[in-house]
């Protein structure tokens, strides 16, 4: 892993105007999917976002891959600015940041063979000219498939075999940054393993950086440096996973984490809180004024209502300056306080 | 019930009935003929559901789990499904039993809430009519009686403002509070026992949380029975008692639900068991299963799992491609049954962890 920072994120918009008949009226309105997120993912670096849905996690891997232009703000990719390209202007980007789906079934055309379906970003890009059928069979060996299937069609795979080949196809133009949204969800228990430890050597042997949009926090722990916690829009928690995970700040970190059922439990490891929140996130087109988590969140005072609470510091981290350990911690809330007992304790043996 | 004085009956026979069997599945097996061959879902599976308790059947798509449980309410089409062996619910058999018994027990003996709440209430009408007319059903009262019911029923179920809410239509509600209505919709009769079918799989972490609590809650009020079907093992861990793990149609493992995840003893739990990705440590490569699980069409001879499983050697002779291992209690544990060939598992498996 390098120091480069691969891309830049700062301040990103994106909100969706529509019209809604109200009586008799028609109302414009706005849903603010995502509403001024900022970070940065460097060479080789795996950054987790996590949230709930309607948080914003797919919208902002969709502006990173400008698969939607954002309303406001700017998108660096190694130092050059993507924000507005046009589609033409798009094409070396397209080559360096690839997509992971979560539906193996739907991301793969079904009337097209491997073969085919990894020919044509090789073809698109103009790579490996007249050895395009060889750099597919490695293509396929490097995930894990038989290369003599070349000539077969998606329906002929199992579901964690085809989620290899739309691993395969994001790998085929040589990316540097590959986003996953949610690349495990739809498989089975026992093959989801099989391709996070595909991921997790793919990422080393070729020095990948990812974007890896999960609502399973196993998952993310298990895989991702560092991660940002999304609630409505906006980043209420980012930092190093260890932070995260085990010195939550915010309270819609530590309720996350909290609710999220955990198999160390049934090990006979408890954990020691329990939080449980009421009602469900409100909507994105009205969202709560100042800090958007108050009408769930325990700690609510006046001022949270007033005032947006702005990504800071984490306190951990002000308080002991200077024998820090170092590292990310970013937090927003107006009354931050550390809990470090909201996941199970494990003892290694070493 | 006591529908006189139109109280939710809090049945409080819970405490001296705990532990009856409501549900005893013997010898199910359930089949689809289809143009390719015969889909052998289910095989020969055997549980028993008890009152006051939570039973988690655990298994991959495609293991049987939601199969067979959908026989026992008889939502199979009985001309394109064959099965077979005994499912007494309450005492009444239910295999070739006709259509107008599955009409009485549904809803009175036993109920269902669907993974997808958006999809298993009618869009077009109100919440409250909903849940007012499965009571109507079954209980000879006034539509006004009826609704004050599903009023009640949404208020047990934690509906803020259930006056208002029963006259609201179901994409007014939100994924959480659909899930909560439809859980209302299953409890109106008190049934005996409510079968949950992947009930917070669409639902986030944390309107799952409060679900699972929920199912909870009802369940120590009503002391019915309750079956929890899920592929999420945490969540078996934080809700059930017992447990039953389903691979290809077959239960392989059973036992408490407690005892059993912190200690499997067959090598298909194990391995499940060792492939997840905790929040709260840090691992440097999971422990996947190899292969994936067979087809329901042309099942593996022998044991269904052994052509996934790493200890296959271990077990003298082919038993393991050749024989159906039968349920056997697991050698050095109480109150445990699996369908293993391996001598003494529990030494397997733990020399397995240890070396790892």
């Amino acid at each position: 892993m390098s120091d480069q920072t691969l891309l830049k994120v700062t301040d990103l918009q994106r909100h969706f105007p529509f019209r809604e008949v109200q009586g008799l009226k028609m109302v414009r309105a706005t849903v603010r999917a995502v509403d001024g997120i900022s970070f940065t993912v460097k060479q080789g670096q795996t950054l987790g976002l996590v949230g709930e849905s309607g948080c914003g996690k797919s919208t902002t891997s969709r502006l990173v891959t400008r698969l939607d232009e954002p309303t406001a703000g700017s998108i660096e990719f190694e130092g050059r600015d993507i924000t507005h390209l046009k589609e033409h202007q798009l094409r070396g980007i397209r080559r360096d940041v690839q997509m992971i789906f979560q539906d193996p079934y739907s991301s793969l055309n079904p009337r097209h063979t491997v073969g085919s379906i990894l020919t044509t970003p090789l073809k698109v890009h103009g790579l490996h000219k007249g050895k395009e059928k060889q750099r597919v069979q490695e293509l396929l060996e490097l995930v894990g498939l038989n290369p003599e299937h070349i000539n077969r069609y998606p329906s002929e795979f199992s579901g964690g075999q085809r989620q290899r080949i739309g691993i395969a196809r994001a790998l085929a133009v040589e990316p540097k940054l590959i986003i996953a949204d949610e690349p495990v969800s739809a498989l089975d228990v026992s093959i989801q393993a099989q391709v996070m430890n595909l991921l997790a050597k793919l990422r080393d042997e070729l020095d990948l950086a990812f974007i890896f949009v999960a609502h399973d926090l196993g998952v993310v722990r298990h895989f991702c440096d560092q991660v940002a916690v999304m609630y409505l829009g906006k980043i209420v928690e980012y930092g190093d996973k260890k932070k995260i995970y085990e010195a939550p700040e915010h309270p819609y970190t530590q309720a996350l984490l909290s609710a999220a059922p955990d198999i160390n439990v049934a090990r006979g490891i408890a954990p020691k809180e329990r939080i449980r929140l009421v009602g469900d996130v409100p909507s994105p087109i009205d969202p709560p004024s100042g800090c958007r988590f108050r009408t769930r969140c325990w700690k609510a005072q006046d001022v949270c209502a007033q005032q947006e609470p702005p990504l800071v510091a984490a306190e951990a981290d002000i308080s002991t300056r200077g024998r820090r350990e170092g590292g990310l911690h970013l937090q927003a809330c107006h009354f931050p306080e550390v809990k470090t007992d909201l996941v199970a304790e494990v003892e290694h043996s070493a | 019930m006591s529908t006189s004085t139109n109280t939710v009956s809090t049945r409080t026979a819970g405490a001296n009935t705990a532990g009856e069997v409501v549900l005893d599945v013997s010898d199910l097996s359930v089949a689809f003929p289809t143009e390719e061959g015969l889909v052998q879902a289910v095989s020969n599976l055997s549980y028993q559901a008890r009152l006051g308790r939570t039973l988690a059947i655990v298994g991959e798509s495609g293991s049987g789990k939601s199969v067979s449980s959908m026989a026992v309410l008889g939502l199979h089409n009985p001309k394109r499904t064959r099965i077979t062996g005994s499912i007494k619910l309450d005492g009444l058999e239910l295999v070739g039993a006709p259509a107008s018994t599955f009409q009485k027990i549904r809803s009175t003996k036993a109920a269902m809430v669907f993974q997808d709440p958006q999809s298993s209430l009618h869009p077009f009408h109100k919440i409250g009519k909903q849940i007012a007319e499965a009571y109507q059903a079954h209980n000879k009262v006034s539509k006004q009686i009826a609704h004050k019911r599903a009023v009640e029923m949404l208020d047990l179920v934690g509906i803020p403002n259930p006056q208002r809410r029963a006259n609201q239509y179901p994409h007014e509600f939100s994924g959480g509070m659909r899930q909560r209505a439809m859980i209302a919709l299953g409890l109106v009769n008190n049934p005996k026992l409510l079968i949950a079918d992947e009930p917070t799989t669409a639902l986030d972490v944390t309107v799952q949380a409060q679900i699972l609590d929920l199912v909870n809650d009802l369940q120590k009020e009503f002391g019915s029975a309750v079956i929890l079907i899920t592929h999420d093992l945490a969540v078996v861990a934080e809700t059930a008692d017992d447990i039953l793990v389903m691979y290809a149609g077959r239960g392989v493992e059973k036992g408490s639900a407690k005892e059993v995840l912190a200690q499997p003893s067959m090598p298909y739990t194990y391995g499940l068991l060792q492939s997840l990705p905790s929040h709260s440590e840090d691992l440097d490569e999971l422990k996947a299963i190899p292969g994936a699980p067979p087809s329901l069409l042309n099942l593996p001879s022998g044991c269904s799992f052994h052509p996934r499983c790493q200890f296959k050697d271990q077990v003298p002779g082919d038993a393991c491609f050749t024989q159906l291992p039968e349920w056997r209690p697991t050698p050095g544990l109480s109150n445990r049954e699996i369908r293993c060939h391996l001598a003494d598992p529990v030494a397997t498996l733990q020399l397995d962890e240890g070396a790892r």
